[in-house]
């Protein structure tokens, strides 16, 4: 968009530049007022100028004096000059005397006369232009009436110069002041030729054009050598303006195909420039003249509406897949150019013409918004942060929260001894994010309700921020565990009701839990014991030591007060740990792992024995092979930077594919990607991410390949073979291999800012000279004149227009309380903007 | 500490003549005091001397009516106790909550005594280490290149004790009368010594000289009993509600405004006091003339021989006699102790009456000298509050900051936060934080970005005066750009002459912030530190040079920033603009979906759900936002008929195309085709 807007401004620079490098009569008066002596004595030779004569007291022809004299100044711009010229009473020359000529306009070269026009010729300044031009011109554009004039002019052109041919309904309009405009800045280049008859439009148009509308055509009469070869010929698509004119000649002055050697990235040609896309032909060395011979073929189909480029990949080092053969630029900034495999010359054209549909469909719109945003002062003061919003929405709702205990400085200390186990939630009362969270520790502490020893409580750290500062919080919201005689334990976890409970509930045993007998680690290891967490499931860890390798159960001990809370841990060093250990064939130091619900116990030997290694392998081993991404657990999975092999699923995936995927994820214990899927009825925003991917949601289960992390590319795995390993195999290899085209890319956008801030540094800058000591001598007065009248107390000079509208629009805004009711009225309105989003 | 070790062993081989400290504090009044607590609370060795038997003993002389003008708010409708140190003038800084003023009296204008048995208590509860009667008499330098100054201070009590200090901290106050000689000054009476009962002035007819609280409270005393009272001094009033100056004369004492203005006998003259002269009659009445008429006469031939105005001008103001003259001129600090090499210069004009001093509260002429306290208000006179208890508790902190990067290599306290947090930590500190109320246009909060903006680094109350010095001054890096965040009145609301009341003096709409007038919290972003050469080129009347964007948070009628939308929004934008980063809170799910569509990630995803603190919401609030418009529901999405692209509706992709997804496959434009 804004390229396209450079490249209209440019033309413009352009023209004007043209019109401007013309030399001017020599007086600058755009209209002079002259006697009949004193007007034919001044012209010069060379400089031509329109005359028209007045009889001293005009009584009519008012309206042709107003259009020529808007005139004068376009006409200045092509070194005409317009000349009022008044008649003395008794003058009775040529040009004063008779009646006639009064109703004339007259134009001089020189002295010489060139043309007379009747006033009615004139009648506005559209007219006058062209029809001023048209003579000055009359060498520049011909004017045909028959086909056979045309060819005519045709055929003497061939092989010397190109020709512009325009068709326009009526002289004297807007078209064809258009045309003639472009003819004085072209009109030694190309051959204008213009005619205003039908016959000859339906002649050299295709289909049916409108014999009310102009139409221009550009014929390439120079690459025509043989006398018998018809001039190519590319109409100008858009309206006749001057600018789309000016456009289209300089496309069509552009070289056909452009040959490069350089990264396409850094490539610039007057089409990008003029927001037009550049299509890219991939050639090689051993097809070279034939990809020249498509890109030609290409370029004429596509003048005018793109540009067409030979690329040589063997000059080029290009990162993309070897098969691509086509590459699209477009003029958006930070726009990534599109690699393609096309097949034949029309999918290309095609590909460019809907681009440039869907362009400018997108223009309109933007248009539409830009204005809207004119209106709506940018929403600026709209919220759009969605946590803020939804807060401030709820701000009315009462919380259940009889069950949370309020804490203040007074009784923080006691109330922690009350209970073994004590929550609180640090907060502060304005901020968004912390009322969301207390709004789920309400449904936290419903939920907990009478579980024992377990107390739930709240301090607002707006209200006492000694409290918080000497319980190291500093950011809202914190939740502490603090449990008597023990380290307080920070929650790490996620912000939402089931987590906190579940965190909660593991906080109650210790962590790692030591197992005295056999019968309770196998207990533990099936999740019956201990009793307080069996109604919660959970993957049970067991770490089993034989007493000699204390070191490893330091390192455990350790890892399980860091994972506190988020994993179920339990211990056991008695005597007989061998045994306990070779029963799942494995020898101490161990870890047993008993996932739901001890159905299978897997064995796993622990080699390192260093705390942050430990944690790292029970966080590890606590993922899934298979797992279904939710908005919860996605995090852990992508701290293992990996691509994603993700199965999107209408519901509940079938057993062939989950046994499939289960086989394709456990061949390979060390993969290279996590291979999951997604449940659309679960994780329902599944469906904006698919919608992201494809414009349509393509039909379920869909199996893709996302790189994540490294490119952001999307892969589609072809929806008509069937969900197998074989086949997924098969496809990841052509996947690695490069052959294969991503079905879309991850926006590579850094996050801005949504919209931009008051600029009160600008608005302060011209009250800021007031603030010298010179200017600033006179004293500010507040008279009391006009109580409530004045908007800023008569200090007028450091006020600027704003606060005067907002007077004027919310009465008077601030401390008054008058102005309480039209503002909460103008809060209505912005509500109503709300919805509408 | 090594190099206090072997300074102290100096002394030692020197002779027993010295005694040495790190730190020696003159004057055990709120500010020495209050020195004393944070040097003895960081564990340095220093000593205070009180010429007194006990600490403050300018309050136990004046004001001489006792009432002081601080105020004592007991109650605020707050909990918050940073927040009611705003409205709590009297109480020092400290940890222990018996020490805050409000425990002391009940009384919204306490008693002087009160603030006597505080400051006796501060000093005893803490156990400071005050030397009570010793006055230091003078004050000298001794070169000595391996000290952290270059010189050690030597000081001299009554009895001829000698010190030895490294660095001297001055909060002897201004104690000093102020008096003016004219011909028969010799008839005036001081305000430090004046009869305070009424009944002394019954049926009498006062001039008092000045203008300032001492002068109206003076006469507020004896308003009832006198014949009239007029006062006289060279400058018109200045209201302190009308200067939002707390030096200025405040409402409680200005009975006699009321008088005057209400033709009850009493009035107000402006007039230079050095013109005026007395002359006393036979029967002792005082006359005013001017000190002209006097000139070529020989006084002592007689009053009858002495022109006086009304014999030339018969309707001259103060023709009838007075029966009492009385001087309320105020104080000025005590020059006469410092020797010359230690350059203690009286400011210029009207700071006169303070020692001329950095705004980093060093002495201009000797380095490692600080002043503290009343004596140190010509940093910010008729400005803020820095010459008083509730102003000068924060400056004492901040020079005790200062001392501590500068001779003990603790930088600057500071917290750092990620950068999600940056809109939040603005606002809990423009809402709670005493210190930036209080010395407003003079201590600032700091914020220093950490590189790439992922994080910052907090620093309160840091005197603005020398922030092109910071890095220096705190130990601190400003590598990155850094936000300054102060309080200010409107630019040109307030001054003596201002009408303070006019209509629609408060601004309401965020827009319209910068034309805020009552204190309100601005926010200063400078990409990098600006130099000192800026600092003196800024524009007057503006604390700190031509920021790189600046943010008004408008004006609260309740003080109270949190608004959401007035305040905190602004802000956020504000911020991010600066930033150039998007500071949007967003709920698990938005998270969820951006990880799957960008590469990057907004911070607040980042910082929270990347790192599994992820805002998950309850149902009533999804919904909240479902219904603002700000986040899709998907659950009743029909996938059949699905929509086409560019419909409005579709909110997420309203956030999408804010940040320019631009993802549109091939397939799709050859559907378009098709149809």
């Amino acid at each position: 968009m804004s390229a396209q807007k450079d490249g209209w401004v440019s033309s413009l620079v352009f023209l004007l530049f043209c019109a401007c490098s013309i030399p001017r009569s020599g007086n600058a008066n755009l209209q002079q007022e002259l006697s009949p002596q004193l007007y034919f004595s001044s012209l010069e030779a060379g400089k031509t100028s329109l005359a028209f004569f007045t009889p001293s007291v005009s009584p009519g022809a008012q309206p042709f004096l107003e259009q020529i004299e808007s005139s004068a100044e376009a006409l200045q711009d092509y070194g005409i000059s317009v000349v009022k010229v008044n008649c003395p009473k008794e003058d009775a020359s040529r040009y004063c005397g008779k009646e006639n000529a009064l109703r004339k306009a007259f134009l001089f070269r020189g002295n010489r006369l060139i043309r007379e026009f009747p006033t009615d010729a004139l009648f506005d300044v559209n007219s006058i232009v062209a029809n001023v031009l048209f003579a000055v011109l009359f060498n520049e554009v011909k004017y045909v009436e028959t086909l056979a004039d045309l060819e005519n002019i045709e055929n003497v052109l061939k092989g010397k110069s190109n020709m512009v041919f325009a068709y326009v309904p009526a002289t004297g309009t807007a078209e064809h002041r258009a045309v003639m405009e472009a003819a004085f800045v072209y009109g030694t280049i190309h051959q204008f030729v213009l005619t205003t008859e039908a016959a000859l439009l339906k002649a050299t148009s295709h289909d049916d054009h409108d014999v009310s509308s102009a139409w221009l055509l550009f014929c390439h009469c120079q690459q025509a050598t043989e006398p018998a070869q018809p001039c190519r010929r590319t109409a100008l698509a858009q309206p006749l303006t001057l600018l789309s004119i000016h456009r289209h000649l300089k496309l069509m002055g552009a070289p056909l195909v452009t040959e490069v050697a350089e990264d396409p990235e850094k490539i610039s040609t007057v089409h990008l420039q003029l927001g037009l896309p550049l299509v890219f032909i991939l050639s090689q060395k051993e097809t070279y003249e034939a990809d020249r011979r498509t890109a030609e073929f290409v370029a004429w189909q596509l003048l005018g509406k793109a540009g067409v480029a030979l690329l040589s990949r063997d000059l080029v080092d290009l990162n993309v897949l070897h098969q691509s053969n086509v590459a699209l630029k477009t003029p958006d900034e930070g726009m990534p150019i599109q690699y393609l495999v096309l097949e034949d010359t029309d999918e290309v054209i095609t590909l460019v013409e809907d681009k440039n549909k869907v362009k400018q469909i997108q223009e309109e719109e933007e248009e539409e918004e830009e204005n809207e945003d004119e209106k709506e002062n940018n929403n600026q003061d709209i919220q759009d942060d969605q946590v803020v919003e939804a807060v401030s929405r709820d701000k009315k709702r009462e919380l259940p929260l009889e069950q949370v205990l309020v804490l203040t400085e007074e009784n923080f200390h006691s109330s922690l001894s009350e209970a073994a186990q004590t929550v609180v939630l640090f907060y502060a009362s304005w901020e968004a994010v912390s009322l969301a969270v207390l709004r789920s520790y309400s449904e936290v502490a419903a939920r907990l309700q009478g579980t024992p020893g377990v107390l739930l409580s709240r301090v607002n750290c707006w209200d006492w921020p000694g409290l918080c500062s000497q319980e190291n919080v500093t950011q809202f919201p914190t939740i502490k565990i603090y449990k008597e005689g023990q380290k307080s334990v920070t929650y790490n976890g996620m912000w939402g009701t089931e987590e906190l409970s579940s965190f909660i509930l593991l906080s109650q045993v210790s962590c790692p839990l030591k197992l005295a007998t056999m019968d309770e680690a196998e207990e533990y290891l099936r999740g019956e014991f201990p009793s307080e967490l069996s109604s919660h499931y959970h993957t049970s860890l067991l770490g089993v030591f034989s007493t000699a390798t204390s070191k490893a159960r330091e390192a455990f001990e350790e890892a399980g007060n860091i994972l506190s809370g988020h994993v179920r841990m339990g211990m056991y060093f008695e005597d007989d740990a061998l045994a306990l250990s070779q029963k799942y064939s494995v020898s101490p130091p161990a870890l047993l792992l008993a996932r739901s619900g001890g159905q299978s116990v897997e064995g796993i030997a622990l080699s390192k024995h260093s705390v942050q290694d430990m944690v790292q392998m029970i966080r590890y081993e606590l993922l899934d092979i298979f797992p279904e991404i939710t908005v919860p657990n996605l995090p852990q999975y992508l701290q293992l930077r990996k691509p994603f092999l993700i199965l999107f699923s209408a519901g509940d995936i079938s057993q062939m594919e989950s046994k499939e995927m289960l086989k394709l994820a456990k061949g390979r214990p060390q993969q290279a990607f996590v291979a999951c899927w997604l449940n659309l009825k679960k994780t329902p925003v599944g469906h904006g991410i698919l919608r992201t991917y494809f414009s349509t949601t393509p039909s379920l289960p869909v199996l893709l390949w996302v790189n994540l992390h490294a490119g952001g590319q999307v892969f589609k795995f072809p929806s008509e073979q069937p969900i197998t390993e074989m086949n997924i195999l098969s496809w990841l290899e052509k996947l690695q291999a490069g052959l294969e085209i991503p079905s879309s890319t991850l926006s590579e956008e850094d996050w801005k800012p949504p919209l931009p801030a008051y600029d009160f540094l600008q608005m302060m800058e011209p009250s800021m000279p007031e603030l010298s000591p010179h200017s600033g001598a006179t004293p500010v007065q507040h008279p009391p004149k006009s109580p409530g009248g004045d908007s800023a107390g008569g200090d007028t000079a450091t006020r600027e227009e704003p606060s005067q509208e907002s007077t004027e629009e919310f009465g008077s805004p601030g401390r008054d309380l008058r102005g309480t009711a039209p503002r909460l009225a103008a809060r209505d309105k912005q509500g109503k903007r709300h919805s509408e989003l | 500490l090594g190099l206090a070790v072997y300074a102290g062993s100096l002394c030692a081989v020197s002779g027993a003549t010295f005694l040495y400290y790190d730190y020696c504090i003159i004057g055990a009044g709120p500010a020495g005091l209050q020195a004393a607590y944070f040097l003895q609370q960081a564990g340095r060795d220093y000593i205070t001397f009180e010429r007194s038997h006990a600490p403050g003993s300018f309050f136990a002389l004046y004001p001489r009516h006792r009432k002081l003008i601080s105020i004592n708010k007991q109650y605020t409708g707050k909990s918050n106790s940073e927040f009611n140190l705003r409205h709590d003038w009297n109480s020092l800084l400290s940890h222990d909550q018996r020490l805050l003023f409000r425990h002391y009296s009940r009384d919204f204008f306490p008693s002087a005594d009160t603030m006597v048995r505080y400051l006796e208590d501060f000093a005893s509860l803490l156990k400071l280490r005050v030397q009570y009667n010793t006055a230091i008499i003078h004050v000298t330098l001794e070169k000595n290149e391996q000290t952290w100054n270059g010189h050690y201070f030597l000081l001299t009590d009554q009895d001829r004790k000698n010190y030895k200090c490294s660095s001297l901290l001055v909060a002897a106050g201004t104690w000093v009368p102020n008096v003016v000689n004219f011909p028969g000054s010799e008839y005036v009476e001081g305000y430090e010594t004046v009869s305070i009962n009424p009944e002394d002035f019954t049926g009498q007819t006062v001039l008092i000289l000045g203008r300032g609280n001492s002068a109206f409270e003076t006469a507020e005393n004896i308003l009832g009993v006198t014949n009239f009272i007029h006062m006289v001094s060279r400058s018109r009033v200045r209201l302190s509600w009308a200067t939002h100056y707390v030096g200025d004369l405040r409402a409680i004492n200005n009975g006699l405004l009321d008088t005057y203005q209400l033709k009850s006998l009493d009035g107000l003259l402006e007039g230079d006091l050095e013109d005026l002269a007395i002359v006393k009659d036979k029967k002792g009445k005082l006359h005013i003339t001017l000190r002209f008429y006097l000139e070529n006469r020989n006084i002592s031939t007689g009053i009858d021989s002495i022109t006086l105005p009304q014999d030339e001008l018969d309707n001259f103001a103060t023709r009838a006699p007075y029966d009492r003259v009385i001087r309320c001129l105020g104080w000025k600090f005590d020059f006469s102790i410092y020797n010359r090499s230690l350059k203690m210069m009286p400011g210029k004009g009207n700071i006169k009456k303070y020692p001329q001093i950095k705004p980093s509260y060093e002495s201009r002429g000797t380095r490692g000298l600080f002043v503290l306290g009343t004596a140190s208000h010509s940093v910010d006179f008729r400005k803020s509050a820095g010459g008083f208890i509730h102003g000068f508790r924060y400056t004492t902190r901040a020079v005790h900051r200062l001392l501590e990067n500068r001779h003990h290599g603790v930088p600057w306290p500071s917290t750092v936060y990620p950068i999600t947090q940056l809109a939040n930590s603005i606002i809990k500190r423009v809402n709670e934080a005493s210190g930036l109320y209080q010395m407003f246009s003079v201590l600032a909060d700091i914020i220093l970005l950490r590189e790439n903006a992922t994080a910052f680094e907090y620093l309160e109350e840091y005197p603005i005066g020398v922030l092109a010095e910071l890095e220096m001054q705190t130990g601190r890096k400003a590598g990155s750009g850094l936000f300054v965040i102060i309080m200010e009145y409107g630019k040109n609301f307030s001054g003596a002459d201002k009408d303070v009341f006019y209509y629609n003096r408060a601004v309401g709409e965020a827009q319209h912030a910068w034309q805020s007038n009552f204190l309100h919290p601005v926010i200063y972003y400078y990409k990098r530190l600006p130099t000192e050469h800026e600092m003196r080129l800024r524009p007057p009347d503006w604390p700190l040079p031509r920021p790189d964007a600046i943010h008004h948070v408008v004006e609260d009628f309740l003080t109270d920033w949190t608004a959401p939308n007035a305040h905190i929004l602004p802000l956020r934008r504000f911020l991010e603009n600066c930033l150039s980063t998007d500071l949007r809170n967003f709920f698990a799910e938005s998270c969820f979906l951006f990880a799957f569509t960008h590469q990057k990630l907004p911070p607040s995803c980042q910082q929270g759900y990347m790192r599994m603190q992820g805002l998950l919401g309850s149902q009533e609030l999804r919904h909240h936002a479902v219904q603002a418009g700000l986040l899709q529901d998907y659950t009743h999405t029909d996938f059949l008929g699905d929509r086409p692209p560019d419909s409005h509706d579709g909110s997420q992709e309203q956030l999408m195309r804010d940040h320019g997804i631009r993802v549109r496959p091939l397939q799709h434009l050859v559907n378009d085709k098709d149809e």
